[in-house]
């Protein structure tokens, strides 16, 4: 009976871990139903992108105000964590505070201490953050897209923090002997006294309980990322490592209509010569569902945590169009969760559901035809999702899959065939400006 | 103004330093014809070799690519690249980001290489070697904001040429909430110039215009024939155009020129 308490608490970290790399096996195998890319090039400018703008922030504090608060709470998260650590060997070693004697009272003191202060200025932080979302009422946490989940994830995320954070000191603030050692304790010793009145017996047993809750809620916490748009914390890190490192206006050029047009304009080709029978199923241009897109582009929509600033300087959506960015990376990552569904349903292989992410429920046509191309969504996002490159391989596959152009760009696009420009001028009158007065 | 063609500078066995891509508007839209005709004058001004294509220039495919027409835009840029590549063309310069952006950026795989440059670019490079100077002129003291085209500015990262060259007019520049990587798109990119808006409860360009007016300027200078008729079509919509001009920094430099 004396090791109860150890045997279930293993239980439960196995359990909770087993299943969090259960789902993170999962999300691997969604986001490689996308189509290659090659993003190994270039590594030393990959590692630096990722380690100033993911674990550096760079891009979070071009708005200063939700950059601050933010990398207090990355700075937060990632340092307690250390902590956790003890929690965890103590938990299964059956100990209490395995490091105080290891370390002595200055070293774990001066850590716990740390450890406090950041406790409390990320209870704080969030505190600002759930008034900005939920009083201030900040504009793009509540555009259309932000329905009642995208909302209550947000919060949660928010509520576990509060909860998680105020455990943190409660359980050092009812633990005698800490309190007592009177180093480490900047924070929880204001919280200490209201535990004053209780006998040691309850002190001992809130303080437990906290301890219990608390190692339980980030169990908890951890097995909640997949579920949840705050999966930025670890996707965040290859998201900047595999962005786009090109120019943001060179667009991809498709490789199977170069060698097409190639064909076309070469002197020396048979215009006889019967096809080559093509490999396989005819290429598909552009993309109509999330398997047409490629693997760093279903990344992106996983890492998407939903903050809205693509949205916010998107021209179309400040001027009422249905169009946003961060949308087209929800919808992106639903479908994909869908076919993922949809696959482990039918035993590994995805059965048509009739459905796509171009279509009905998802991305419309209104949307994708809204947009300026003008790479502000890119620019903005603090973790380099790109959702015009998505937008783009929709418009290819409208037009060269379907011919659904709008009838303005139909007639644009026929007069460049025609005479060389989208207007309807003739070629050889390129040059008349220079007689004209 | 003395405009020569590659295919007339070919016969005389020349070979200019930079070809001059004018694109469909600055050869086609009334008002963007006006901005080639003043980058002429400065590079004549300036003597620089230069040619034209001409008639055998054509469009670059930019508004096929970004409306989804992959195959015409390769259509087009190989046809271009071939007429490029037979005049052996080294270096470009185009006052229309569009056009700047394509050919520096998605013609390389496909064969074309070439130096590119905007117009911007190139008259700083100018001003810079001590090749063209400028003077106020008329602008002397005139409050002017810069609107940054996207696919000069955040497409490519072009973002102290156009300013330079403005802040040597001895003007007051005066920089929009908006601008540089932050900037307001004019609404025309990726082939909206050439269709209608989705529905929404306001044009892009005016959104844009009413950034620029908070600056109170005399005039909104770009660097892009799209940029410069949203713009001006903005100011319209706002009824300011007694009061603000919009012109190319080509325009703005010919002017103070007395070109």
């Amino acid at each position: 009976m004396e090791y109860l308490p150890n045997i279930i608490f293993t239980l439960l970290a196995v359990a909770s871990i087993g299943f969090f790399v259960k789902n993170v096996k999962k999300l691997k195998r969604n986001i490689f139903l996308g189509k290659d890319i090659d993003r190994n090039d270039r590594s030393k400018e990959r590692w630096a992108n990722m380690f100033r703008i993911a674990l550096g922030q760079s891009k979070m504090v071009r708005r200063p105000v939700s950059g601050f608060l933010h990398i207090i709470v990355y700075v937060g998260f990632i340092i307690i964590n250390i902590e956790v650590l003890e929690i965890l060997l103590d938990g299964v070693l059956g100990t209490h505070r395995l490091f105080l004697p290891l370390l002595g009272d200055n070293v774990y003191g001066f850590l716990i201490g740390t450890f406090e202060v950041l406790a409390f200025l990320v209870f704080v932080s969030v505190v600002v953050f759930w008034i900005r979302r939920n009083i201030i009422k900040i504009k793009r946490f509540w555009n259309k897209e932000m329905t009642s989940w995208p909302k209550n994830d947000g919060n949660n995320i928010l509520y576990f923090e509060m909860v998680l954070m105020s455990l943190f000191l409660i359980m050092n603030a009812s633990d005698v002997h800490f309190q007592e050692i009177n180093i480490g304790n900047p924070i929880s010793q204001f919280l200490a006294p209201f535990f004053n009145s209780l006998s040691t017996e309850s002190v001992h047993f809130v303080e437990r309980t906290a301890w219990w809750i608390h190692i339980c809620g980030i169990f908890v916490f951890l097995n909640y990322l997949y579920y949840s748009k705050h999966l930025h914390v670890l996707l965040a890190f290859p998201n900047t490592f595999y962005a786009n490192l090109n120019s943001k206006g060179k667009f991809p050029n498709n490789p199977t209509v170069t060698k097409e047009v190639q064909t076309m304009m070469d002197p020396n080709a048979d215009p006889y010569a019967m096809p080559e029978e093509p490999e396989g199923e005819p290429e598909k241009f552009g993309a109509s569902d999330v398997t047409d897109l490629n693997w760093v582009q279903l990344m992106n929509a996983y890492t998407c945590t939903e903050c809205g600033r693509c949205t916010s300087v998107c021209p179309a959506n400040q001027t009422g169009k249905e169009l946003s960015p961060r949308a087209i990376m929800m919808k992106t990552r639903d479908r994909l969760e869908e076919v993922g569904k949809n696959i482990d349903f039918n035993k590994g292989s995805f059965v048509d559901d009739g459905k796509q992410l171009l279509g009905e429920g998802y991305i419309t046509q209104e949307e994708i035809w809204a947009c300026t191309s003008c790479n502000a969504c890119v620019e903005e996002c603090p973790v380099n999702i790109d959702p015009l490159s998505i937008i783009m391989d929709m418009r290819q596959y409208l037009v060269m899959e379907q011919s659904a152009a709008p009838q303005e760009l139909n007639s644009m696009m026929s007069n460049i065939e025609n005479n060389g420009a989208p207007w309807p001028y003739n070629q050889m009158d390129r040059l008349n400006w220079k007689d004209e007065a | 103004m003395n405009v020569p063609t590659m295919a007339e500078m070919m016969t005389q066995g020349k070979q200019p330093e930079v070809l001059f891509w004018v694109g469909c508007a600055g050869s086609f839209d009334d008002r963007a014809k006006k901005i080639t005709k003043a980058f002429v004058k400065i590079l004549n001004n300036a003597n620089i070799d230069f040619a034209v294509l001409g008639a055998e220039e054509s469009c670059t495919g930019d508004p096929a690519k970004r409306s989804g027409n992959e195959f015409l835009f390769q259509m087009q840029a190989m046809a271009n690249i071939e007429v490029l590549n037979a005049y052996e063309v080294k270096k470009i310069v185009t006052a229309c980001p569009h056009c700047f952006n394509t050919i520096k950026n998605e013609y390389p795989e496909l064969g074309g290489n070439y130096e590119v440059v905007h117009h911007t670019q190139l008259l700083k490079d100018l001003l810079d070697t001590g090749k063209m100077t400028i003077e106020g002129g008329q602008f002397k003291g005139k409050k002017i904001t810069f609107h940054d085209p996207c696919y000069l500015g955040r497409a490519n990262d072009v973002y102290e040429a156009p300013r330079e060259l403005i802040r040597k007019l001895d003007v007051e520049l005066v920089e929009m909430k908006r601008c540089k990587v932050n900037g307001l798109c004019c609404g025309a990119g990726g082939a909206q110039m050439f269709k209608d808006a989705e529905k929404g409860d306001k044009e892009v360009n005016v959104l844009r215009t009413e950034d620029a007016i908070k600056v109170k300027p005399e005039i909104i200078a770009t660097g892009c024939p799209f940029c410069n008729t949203m713009m001006t079509d903005g100011v319209k919509n706002k009824e300011k155009e007694t009061e603000i001009e919009v012109m190319d920094i080509a325009e703005m430099i010919a002017n103070a020129q007395d070109l």
